[in-house]
């Protein structure tokens, strides 16, 4: 038997699966709080349940967000974990590295905190875990000295994050990165001073694969797409079914709206049926690529289920044009803001708020058409709220 | 320390860096010009840019939970291989950016040596998105890092080889607050607590402000009361949904409780527009004990779904296409799944998934 203090992890150190044990028990080497969170770890593996408690708001001067507090419920056992906050460091879009800033970061966090991090948490920051009380306001300096910033937490802006778009994908309608930094830049104060209902979430995909998950974890979700002709390459199509590719059984035949026709030479799409799915363009990438004129559908509500349930975004704008400086995607943002500032309760979410006051209300407040595209069908029940209806004529006056 | 004057002096709202100084010079040239891609092998990918340019990315996985040892070991080899340029993937891949077909070859070994694996493209398994767990977060019903390393140990020739019927994406989170959208999952493991928040009244009038309290119940659950002539709370138990909202307020009122968490299993989900429309996550399997450190029940029940899955999916079918096509009662047959009270809902809106047709398989 080996003497271990943790022969509970020590089982997680085995496998083909890299091991986050053997991290954890990298940074102890010279970490103390790296030391304490392996031991309290343990401890948590053989009472089968969390060692940590809330009970605190910490953070640094002038913001309000990019720090979670996290305290040990075992500190005296356990001193290096007794504070063990989190450090939200707001990533660079499409989390894009060079070597020297990523081991500017390192520098910095093995200076002060324990040696170990989230590349990336879910939202999208670079992710700090365990940063004492006392350090907060060491951490901040010297990330803003070399250029780095906070991101967002608490109900504010969080962290805007989007997919690898242009810079290495053939798929992507709009420029995810440079929308992702200039909404990022314009929105600095709303996401480090939390003043919201909630949280409020951005996230970009540059086409309908939506690889960020935007269509289910952000509140704002603005997902790549063109309206005009999917482009072929006749000749590459003939090459994937040379290359054993059956176009017919995985393209043709799961096109959704069987908008396609191949008859051995000749590939057909009938692009007004077409919903741009994506799928057949995923299938032969060399052979398809989307239209050129292209924006992207904007989508509002997304939210994991606390309170009323999770909900997916649904279609607010079933194409918008997504070019700098973004003058009127901002205006709507602006404009759904004010009306959840006002209209919104502590704690509810935009989708939450625009399932109460119901959609129709809130496209009229915030100023867009209804269209079609925005449901699945028209409503199938009789009780309509009818706000315009005809009064008998008065006498000699207006109806 | 930094100083009174520094902190003041402090430039803050200056955001990220700007993400162009990361960008290797082959992707700057070719911004918005990629042409099309080819999946090499698993985990390695051609992109080709209408000006013939070619860059190579190798796929690794990581844990997430990284040290500042790992992140600069993975500095050395994209020093060595990559001209000093990488990026991480939206689930948590490295991914090493190369000018040099040849230096594929020699990272990919360098990086099994270095103890990670390559893949992740595909028609595989990919790595697995989580949340904090008993690593760091004070609500979580099970730990996620553990649940993800003993689920991708079992399925990890899935991550190196594009051997499945489609794409198939994992996710964990420890409790229903789903820091990270496991409810569109084609397979999701989601921590539950499964009893209130136990109240320790010689505590809380010390500990908590009455009023917060009572107003962080998602469920309006939490109401004031006396006990003892003392200000405290009570839960109203058949409102409480098990969140832990008040424990973050209130640390007098704990809610784990290690003879009841548990894991729970569902489904289906998807994120991608591709084909068919986006969809939840539905329940499988409604608890399973927390085992640590292996947690051998969810590992086998996982490993069960996944087999079923590849079995039976057509080719291109994701999880909840394929339970779409061949319907509830044959995936509950095929992978001897038992069907529950639990699994028929009796939240808001519950009746809209109760069958109001004769057609249906199985009987
Ligand atoms: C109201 C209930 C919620 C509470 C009390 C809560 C609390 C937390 C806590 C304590 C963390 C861990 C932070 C850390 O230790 O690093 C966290 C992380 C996070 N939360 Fe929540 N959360 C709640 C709801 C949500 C919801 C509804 C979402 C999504 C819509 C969400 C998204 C996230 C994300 C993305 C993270 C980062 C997780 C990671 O990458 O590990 N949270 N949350
Ligand atoms: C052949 C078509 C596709 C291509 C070229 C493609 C491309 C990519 C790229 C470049 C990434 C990295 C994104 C980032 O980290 O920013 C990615 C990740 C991802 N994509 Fe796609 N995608 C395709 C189809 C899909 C489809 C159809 C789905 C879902 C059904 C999907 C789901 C995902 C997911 C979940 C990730 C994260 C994967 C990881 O990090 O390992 N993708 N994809
Ligand atoms: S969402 Fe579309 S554009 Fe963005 S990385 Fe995925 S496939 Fe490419
Ligand atoms: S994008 Fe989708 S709907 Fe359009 S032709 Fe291709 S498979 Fe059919
Ligand atoms: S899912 Fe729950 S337990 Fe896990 S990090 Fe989020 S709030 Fe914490
Ligand atoms: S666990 Fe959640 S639902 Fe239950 S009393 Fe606490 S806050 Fe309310």
């Amino acid at each position: 038997m080996s003497d271990s203090k943790t022969p509970l992890l020590d089982e997680l150190e085995k496998g083909p699966w890299p091991s986050f044990v053997k991290e954890i028990k990298k940074a102890a080497r010279t970490s103390r709080k790296a030391k304490d969170l392996l031991g309290q770890l343990e401890l948590s593996y053989k009472d089968k349940k969390t060692h940590w408690k809330h009970g605190g708001i910490v953070g640094v001067r002038g913001y309000g967000g990019g720090i979670i507090g996290r305290f040990s419920d075992v500190p005296e056992e356990f001193p290096g974990a007794a504070h063990f906050h989190t450090v939200r460091v707001n990533q660079p879009s499409g989390w894009f590295y060079t070597t020297d800033a990523l081991r500017q970061l390192c520098d910095i966090w093995d200076k002060y905190g324990s040696g170990l991090t989230n590349m990336h948490g879910s939202t999208g920051d670079t992710v700090f875990l365990g940063a004492g009380s006392d350090e907060l306001e060491d951490i901040f300096t010297e990330l803003s000295k070399a250029e780095w910033d906070l991101g967002g937490s608490g109900s504010d802006v969080r962290t805007p994050s989007c997919c690898v778009g242009p810079a290495r994908c053939e798929f992507a309608c709009y420029d995810t990165l440079a929308l992702t930094y200039d909404l990022t830049m314009a929105y600095q104060d709303e996401l480090h001073r939390p003043l919201f209902p909630y949280k409020w979430k951005f996230k970009m995909a540059g086409c309908p694969n939506d690889c960020v998950a935007s269509i289910a974890r952000a509140d704002f979700s603005i997902i790549g797409t063109w309206r005009d002709e999917i482009r072929i390459d006749q000749a590459a199509v003939a090459e994937y079914a040379e290359k054993g590719l059956d176009i017919q059984s995985d393209a043709i035949r799961r096109c959704p709206t069987r908008c396609m026709k191949w008859d051995g030479n000749t590939l057909k799409i009938n692009d007004h049926q077409c919903t741009r799915c994506m799928h057949c363009i995923n299938v032969m990438p060399k052979a398809l690529r989307p239209g050129t004129d292209t924006g992207a559908v904007i989508l509002i509500g997304a939210k994991a289920p606390i309170v009323q349930g999770a909900i997916l975004s649904s279609v607010l704008v079933p194409f918008m044009k997504i070019e700098p400086p973004y003058e009127e995607l901002k205006d709507l943002i602006e404009k759904i803001w004010e009306f959840w500032d006002e209209h919104g309760v502590a704690r509810e979410r935009i989708g939450e708020l625009i399932q109460r006051v119901g959609l129709g209300n809130f496209l009229e407040a915030i100023d867009i058409e209804p269209s079609p595209q925005m449901i699945t069908q028209p409503r199938d029940n009789p009780y309509i709220f009818y706000e315009e209806y005809y009064a008998e004529e008065k006498e000699g006056g207006e109806a | 320390m930094a100083t009174k004057e520094e902190i003041k002096a402090r430039k803050t709202d200056i955001g990220p860096p700007h993400y162009e100084r990361f960008l290797h010079p082959i992707i700057k040239e070719n911004y918005g010009q990629w042409q099309y891609h080819e999946i090499l092998r698993p985990g390695v990918m051609m992109h080709v840019s209408e000006s013939g340019a070619k860059l190579y990315t190798v796929r690794a996985a990581s844990p997430r939970l990284i040290s500042t040892d790992f992140i600069r070991a993975i500095c050395r080899l994209a020093d060595k291989y990559c001209d000093g340029y990488l990026r991480f993937t939206s689930r948590n891949n490295i991914e090493f950016l190369l000018k040099n077909e040849a230096n594929i070859d020699p990272l990919i070994a360098d990086l099994k040596a270095e103890g990670t694996l390559v893949g992740g493209t595909g028609r595989s398994i990919s790595n697995i998105v989580h949340t904090q767990g008993w690593v760091h977060c004070h609500s979580s019903a099970t730990d996620a890092s553990g649940l993800v390393k003993v689920v991708m140990d079992e399925l990890a020739n899935h991550f190196t080889e594009m051997d499945m019927p489609h794409k198939l994406r994992i996710a964990v989170a420890c409790c229903l607050n789903m820091c990270g959208a496991v409810h569109c999952s084609d397979i999701a493991l989601l921590g539950v607590h499964r009893t209130p928040p136990r109240i320790d009244h010689e505590k809380l009038p010390n500990l908590c402000e009455i009023p917060s309290t009572v107003a962080s119940c998602p469920n309006a659950a939490v109401r004031p009361t006396f006990i003892d002539g003392k200000k405290s709370v009570e839960v109203d138990e058949d409102r409480c949904m098990y969140c832990g909202n008040c424990y973050t307020v209130c640390p007098a009122m704990p809610i784990a409780d290690p003879l009841n968490d548990g894991v729970s299993i569902w489904v289906g989900g998807k994120v991608s527009n591709a084909r068919s429309a986006p969809m939840f996550t539905k329940l499988a399997i409604p608890y399973l004990p927390n085992n640590p450190p292996r947690w051998p029940e969810v590992t086998e029940a996982v490993k069960n779904i996944v087999e079923v899955y590849v079995k039976n999916a057509r080719s291109y079918e994701r999880m909840g296409e394929w339970i779409g096509r061949v319907g509830w009662p044959e995936f509950f047959k095929l992978t001897g799944i038992k069907f529950t009270k639990y699994h028929i809902d009796d939240f808001k809106y519950a009746g809209t998934t109760y069958r109001r047709t004769t057609q249906m398989r199985g009987v």
